[in-house]
């Protein structure tokens, strides 16, 4: 009973929404095209997508960016946890600095790593060029080679916080008497990385890895706000595809089926995690 | 747990369904007036951005308030680049929306074909069929019906540092492409500025104006009287190879493929580059010492032309109207609100801020103070203004022109195959 309001609120805001998209993602629904209605037309809003080569450039993106700002995200995330978990003089500042970029609104966040970016008065090119690393500015946004990398990268900034700060929590909990034990047997601070935190870090990890993997491949706000998916789609991730399609396009049935595609991408990978952690659990 | 899980799923394409099957509904038309001593409410949807600014907007509507005691009108001001989303979103549900909206150009055919906008063909003031440019006509009709009143007149013009033009020894300014290529490589093997051109390439509805505007200096179409797509020849294909030897040779900045057009401005407010085009907003801004470090030495001057199509060269056409959402229950004050915000007296009254689209009103002292230089040159462009493509798919056919003059700029296809690709990638969405 005490739970009905929270199915209500599910059932309202997710369970009807996904039923009515996908309805409409079984018709040719186009708002530019209604002379004919909205007839039914089973699966061909997923085969026309499925068959689309921008549909599947724009997966094969949104796989780039959730990859590679999956790794970047982890490696610097547990690296800056395990940094302040260590004992030192002003630890308490550095663990509240470190949640500042995390609290800055995406969009703004898009918008400042542009600034950052801006090939004739950009702060990157002016320092690199400061450190002599380069002679010349550099167009980092306007080059598809490195377009999607340098959104990445933005992005990274934001969440690194987010997983360090998760991971810290976890490193809080392991007993330092399991540290001293190993130290006994002989283990240095590698061996005891890899035999001790990590095995106790890897639930958070499993769920922190669901969490930004399913932002990652939802990843809109940011390309909105840093390249608007250029430059020549360079920078298109398959959420966009499907904002192009609906918005642009008013081709609602297209858009909903893209939204619903995207839905099931998430949904394998939660899956699959899901499966990892209870094999983990399991396996206790 | 299981409830936990469910929602955590659910939860993952719950934002993008909300967003998709919002736009589901049908849109119903309930023109009811009410009776004229009732107060009504409109809700209008603006842009905040150069041109009128909101508190422009919240003085002309305080004013049209005073007049009219029945009417009262809350505003709503979003940046250009939500605006066409904000529309859709409000008109597509069919819900109370907006009863006015700010529209672009480019998308009277589009929201016409949806059944977003009234027609109000019959109620377009006298004044406004025998003195608007007809740009600005152009702007809210499609069909030859009129769905709204012109409103804010724009369109891109030629701005140059007459400063650096004269450190070079050049005596007067560029009046074709090739003179301008000619002054810009003067410019550069003297050092003055090292990207004498600044452009808004980015991929961006900036770049297809800017194109277009190309297209038609160089005597090329986007799409023939026929509606088909012909990029790939003639006049076109001319544009875009200028554009893409611009860069090649150095001539136009390699930035202007990622900027837009307040990027172009503030790099030639840095003294960074000595052409670029531009809409009526830059002239004030370029010449402003607050804001530029080279104010008084920007000019601005209608298009330079070419051989076939003389100086003063055709522009874009970057007009905005007001529009009456089809659903609205008040069309009739919806009517008067927007004839106020659209008539010659409060143009007039603004027309430092954004030029007015009434002949007459550019042939007065009052007005031409405000801006002399801009308004002289606005006196020719505003008889030359060329639309971009008037197709319902306008943002499709956009898109894949961006995309694909992105790519010959960036050198990732020839010039010639890119305008082949949108071609038949604009032939293949007809079938959809």
């Amino acid at each position: 009973m005490l739970l009905f309001p929270a199915f209500l609120i599910v059932v309202v805001v997710v369970l009807i929404p996904l039923i009515m998209t996908f309805a409409d993602s079984l018709k040719h629904y186009n708002l530019l095209d209604m002379s004919g209605g909205t007839p039914f037309v089973g699966l061909q809003n997923y085969a026309k997508l499925l068959s689309d080569p921008g549909f599947w450039g724009s997966l094969g993106r949104t796989l780039h960016f959730t990859i590679l700002s999956l790794v970047i995200e982890f490696i610097l995330g547990v690296a800056i946890a395990m940094l302040l978990h260590a004992k030192f003089h002003g630890q308490w500042l550095l663990r509240g600095l470190i949640v500042i970029p995390w609290a800055i609104p995406t969009i703004v966040n898009g918008a400042m790593w542009r600034w950052i970016y801006n090939p004739s008065y950009g702060a990157l090119n002016n320092f690199l060029v400061w450190l002599h690393l380069t002679k010349t500015y550099h167009q980092w946004l306007g080059s598809p080679a490195t377009a999607m990398n340098m959104v990445v990268i933005a992005d990274a900034w934001k969440m690194i916080p987010l997983v360090a700060m998760l991971v810290l929590a976890a490193l809080q909990l392991i007993p330092e008497d399991v540290y001293e034990a190993v130290a006994v047997d002989g283990a240095g601070r590698i061996r005891s990385f890899f035999s001790i935190t990590l095995p106790y870090l890897k639930n958070v990890i499993l769920v922190v890895l669901v969490i930004r993997t399913i932002d990652a491949i939802k990843v809109f706000d940011i390309i909105y706000a840093m390249t608007g998916g250029g430059p020549a789609n360079s920078t298109m991730p398959v959420a966009y595809y499907a904002y192009d399609a609906t918005f642009n396009q008013l081709f609602i049935s297209r858009g909903a089926a893209a939204a619903y595609l995207i839905a099931m991408l998430t949904l394998i990978f939660t899956i699959v995690y899901s499966r990892l952690l209870k094999t983990e659990e399991e396996s206790k | 747990m299981k409830m936990k899980k469910l929602t955590t799923i659910l939860s993952a394409g719950a934002g993008l369904s909300l967003v998709v099957a919002g736009c589901g509904q049908p849109i119903p038309t309930n023109n009811t007036t009410p009776a004229t001593n009732q107060t009504v409410t409109l809700n209008s949807l603006f842009m905040q951005q150069a041109g009128y600014s909101q508190q422009n907007i919240e003085d002309m509507t305080k004013a049209f308030e005073k007049f009219h005691p029945n009417i009262k009108v809350n505003l709503t001001f979003v940046p250009y680049e939500s605006l066409h989303d904000k529309i859709v979103t409000a008109l597509a549900t069919g819900g109370a929306g907006y009863d006015t909206v700010l529209t672009d150009t480019i998308w009277g055919p589009e929201f016409s074909k949806a059944g977003f906008l009234m027609n109000i063909t019959k109620d377009i003031p006298a004044s406004v069929n025998s003195d608007a440019y007809q740009a600005a006509l152009n702007t809210v009709s499609y069909n030859g019906q009129y769905f709204g009143l012109p409103w804010i007149m724009d369109t891109k013009y030629f701005y140059y540092n007459q400063h650096m033009l004269q450190q070079a020894g050049i005596t007067s300014q560029p009046t074709t492409w090739n003179q301008v290529m000619s002054d810009a490589k003067i410019l550069k093997q003297k050092g003055i500025v090292k990207y004498p051109l600044d452009w808004s390439w980015s991929q961006n509805e900036a770049l297809v104006c800017d194109y277009a505007a190309l297209v038609a200096d160089f005597g090329g179409q986007i799409v023939n009287s026929n509606g088909k797509l012909v990029v790939n020849q003639g006049g076109a294909m001319q544009a875009l190879n200028f554009m893409v030897n611009s860069l090649k040779d150095g001539l136009s900045n390699p930035a202007s493929t990622q900027s837009v057009e307040d990027d172009v401005r503030k790099v030639m407010s840095q003294g960074q580059a000595a052409f670029m085009l531009n809409w009526t907003y830059a002239y004030a801004l370029e010449n402003d010492k607050t804001q530029s470090k080279v104010a008084g030495q920007v000019d601005v001057e209608p298009l330079p032309g070419t051989s076939t199509v003389p100086y003063p060269a055709p522009s874009v056409n970057g007009a905005m109207g007001l529009a009456i959402a089809q659903n609205t229950k008040y069309p009739v004050q919806a009517l008067e609100y927007i004839d106020y915000l659209s008539s010659r007296q409060v143009e007039e009254k603004y027309a430092a801020l954004s030029l007015p689209f009434y002949k007459s009103s550019l042939k007065k002292q009052t007005v031409i103070n405000t801006e002399p230089a801009m308004v002289k040159a606005a006196s020719v462009q505003f008889n030359d203004m060329i639309n971009r493509p008037s197709v319902v798919k306008y943002q499709t056919l956009s898109q894949i022109l961006q995309v694909q003059i992105q790519k010959a700029l960036l050198g990732q296809e020839s010039p010639q195959q890119a305008m082949n690709n949108a071609v038949s990638q604009w032939n293949s969405q007809q079938n959809q």
